[in-house]
């Protein structure tokens, strides 16, 4: 087989060699039968298998997620809603279009609402048309990945990431994506090597895989050269992970003996699972909208509570950082965000969003107040632009807090900090009336350089360490100081050795990131010396 | 077909007929079409909504299409049904919407 090599990005580091295995969606892979009769059956058993999906969601879901579940079950058991699409099979249409054509319809008259609420209805009818199709095209079916696969996709959801088995080992390669998308964050996380852009026909990714994201490659079906040059730098980078690993375990201090506070991001409990906690002098993000993937939204106060309460307890004692739900943006969450919006990322996301919704806050808030007797939980506001936002949820927290305590309900007031993100925020830190600040960098550069995260060709200006940047950084960091409070920084620039050294010259002393990243930034900072005027050690 | 059962009931009885104002917040939503709906397919009688009182009117059993009329609030429901439980059917259907879809 000939050797094809292919350039993209780097959106994870690492390097691997195993079987693609490619991840298709949608209609294309659906060849019809011809016959309508098998159209109009195909379609039908693709609705009970979906209808079967949805009642065992809903099994499992609880409040609003069992809601929306329940919802969308009875539009779908509603012979109405597929009748437009049988009619088309009768007129010698394939199904896969039939149902296609029908569920556009269907949403169109939603998506042209006056009403928001009926507006975000279309996100449900196009759920449920993407349900129904997966199982039309197999989709659904072929969702099995073997452990250590070179995952192809074109691109791919963050939940569906999280349902692969990564255990051992395998990357992601795909032919679209961003490096700022969240696929690429939990990739980066879990240590997964992952290419993106790579700007080819997924059906050309066949065979065996050979990926080098550390240079943006892959290489399929490689010859006797790729490989030999494979197993030398799969010796060097496990060179490179045992002298990370020893660094993991060690306190972090630069060489002039600065302490740096090293906390972890994190969107599953399980991630934990494994880690000795003494790696890291806390949590500093827990995204929790990540973290119940499978759902949609978020959980009831119970299975929330057992969540934090479970990463509190890992911690033994080290502060934990939790976060608000931070939906909307680049994270919609069907039947809570709004849908339709010309720019969600200037939208109703994170605390707007939670502030909007006060029946689903209030439920996080009591579950994270609860779980606040088990360890040092903090709570984090997402999106903050002006201090007033911020007395808003002290209030809703004080007032829940409250009602645990008259219920007999064992809870403790968690301290209440805000990520700055919001240029608005950054520039007034000092009238923010908080108890600590962690600057949301990603987000903070962004919106500071005009440039999306979700547009690749402009990550360049996105810089999380350009001057003004870390102007911008450093004015938080004295407003901090002033108040006496805690001030942080989670962004991916966070677990970045290359910009480490200029966001500890910012002044900032505490940074949060992914596990996997803690071996490399520690090593990092122990090249660090702050004494001299470029950082560099002797 | 469902005309025929229609004219047949219509000899004996003439349909049923109410409406009430719709009070909620975020009008008739997914959960209460979905109550509402529920509620309805609970009766033999056939059941009929619509936002008009001279149509066009639609199953009231069938969620797709009481949602499809995005009725907001402040609107006023008709409902008409017709069957032998259609006087209880309809007293049931108007009092859910009266009390703002809850319990």
């Amino acid at each position: 087989m000939m050797e094809k090599r292919f350039e993209g990005r780097c959106a994870a580091p690492g390097i691997a060699l195993g079987a693609l295995v490619a991840m298709t969606s949608g209609a294309a892979a659906r060849v019809a039968s011809g016959a309508a009769d098998t159209e109009a059956e195909a379609l039908r058993s693709a609705i009970a298998a979906a209808l079967a999906d949805l009642r065992r969601m809903a099994g499992q879901a609880d409040d609003e997620a069992a809601e929306i579940l329940g919802f969308q079950i009875a539009f779908l058991e509603d012979d109405e809603l597929s009748a437009p699409a049988f009619a088309l099979i009768a007129q010698a249409r394939a199904a896969h279009e039939a149902w296609l054509e029908a569920m556009e319809v269907e949403a169109a008259n939603y998506k042209s609402a006056e009403d928001e609420y009926f507006r975000a209805r279309a996100t449900d009818i196009e759920d449920i048309g993407d349900r129904v199709l997966g199982h039309l095209t197999g989709a659904a079916a072929q969702a099995e990945v073997p452990p250590g696969a070179i995952v192809a996709a074109v691109d791919l959801t963050p939940s569906r990431f999280l349902s692969i088995d990564w255990s051992q080992g395998g990357a992601l390669v795909l032919t679209a994506g961003s490096a700022t998308s969240h696929v690429a964050m939990l990739a980066r996380s879990r240590g997964i090597p992952a290419v993106v852009g790579l700007g080819v026909d997924l059906a050309e990714l066949q065979g065996q895989g050979l990926v080098d994201a550390f240079r943006g490659v892959l290489v399929v079906n490689p010859g006797a050269a790729a490989r030999a040059q494979f197993a030398q730098d799969a010796l060097s980078a496990a060179a490179d992970r045992s002298a990370n690993h020893a660094a993991a375990s060690r306190r972090a201090v630069t060489a002039d003996g600065t302490p740096i506070d090293i906390r972890l991001n994190v969107a599953d409990p399980a991630e934990l699972d494994g880690l000795d906690p003494s790696l890291c002098d806390g949590i500093g993000l827990v995204r929790t909208e990540l973290m119940f993937h499978g759902e949609r939204g978020l959980p009831g106060e119970e299975r929330q509570y057992a969540a934090y309460r479970r990463i509190a307890e890992w911690a033994e004692g080290r502060p934990v950082t939790i976060r608000t739900l931070d939906a909307g943006g680049d994270k919609p969450i069907p039947g809570l965000t709004v849908a339709g919006e010309s720019n969600p990322f200037l939208g109703v996301r994170g605390l707007r969003l939670s502030l909007s919704r006060p029946e689903v806050f209030r439920v996080q808030l009591r579950a994270m107040a609860r779980a606040a007797v088990h360890g040092d939980v903090k709570i984090m506001l997402p999106m903050v632009t002006l201090p007033r936002e911020l007395a808003a949820a002290r209030a809703l927290l004080d007032a829940e807090v409250e009602a645990l305590r008259a219920a007999g309900v064992p809870a403790r007031r968690p301290s209440l900090g805000i990520m700055v993100e919001v240029p608005a925020a950054a520039i007034a830190a000092d009238l923010f009336d908080a108890e600590f600040f962690s600057i949301g960098s990603n987000d903070l550069a962004q919106y500071v350089s005009a440039a999306g995260r979700d547009v690749d060709a402009l990550a360049g200006l996105a810089d999380p360490v350009q001057p003004a940047m870390l102007r911008l950084i450093g004015h938080v960091v004295s407003a901090a100081r002033e108040r006496g409070i805690e001030v942080s920084l989670c962004g991916d620039a966070g677990g970045d050795p290359a910009a480490i050294p200029a966001l500890l010259r910012t002044g900032l002393r505490c940074l949060s990131m992914p596990p996997a990243l803690v071996g490399a930034a520690k090593t990092a900072i122990a090249a660090i010396d702050l004494r001299t005027v470029d950082g560099a050690a002797r | 077909m469902s005309d025929s059962r229609h004219e047949k009931s219509a000899l004996f009885a003439s349909p049923s007929t109410g409406s009430v104002l719709l009070t909620n917040e975020v009008g008739l939503h997914a959960r209460p079409s979905v109550k509402l709906t529920q509620l309805a397919k609970r009766f033999d009688a056939n059941i009929e909504f619509a936002l008009d009182a001279s149509g066009p009117w639609v199953d009231a059993k069938s969620p797709v299409k009481v949602m499809r009329f995005k009725a907001a609030k402040g609107t006023t429901l008709h409902f008409r049904a017709t069957g032998a439980d259609a006087g209880q059917a309809l007293a049931e259907i108007l009092a859910l919407v009266a009390r703002g879809f809850e319990g």
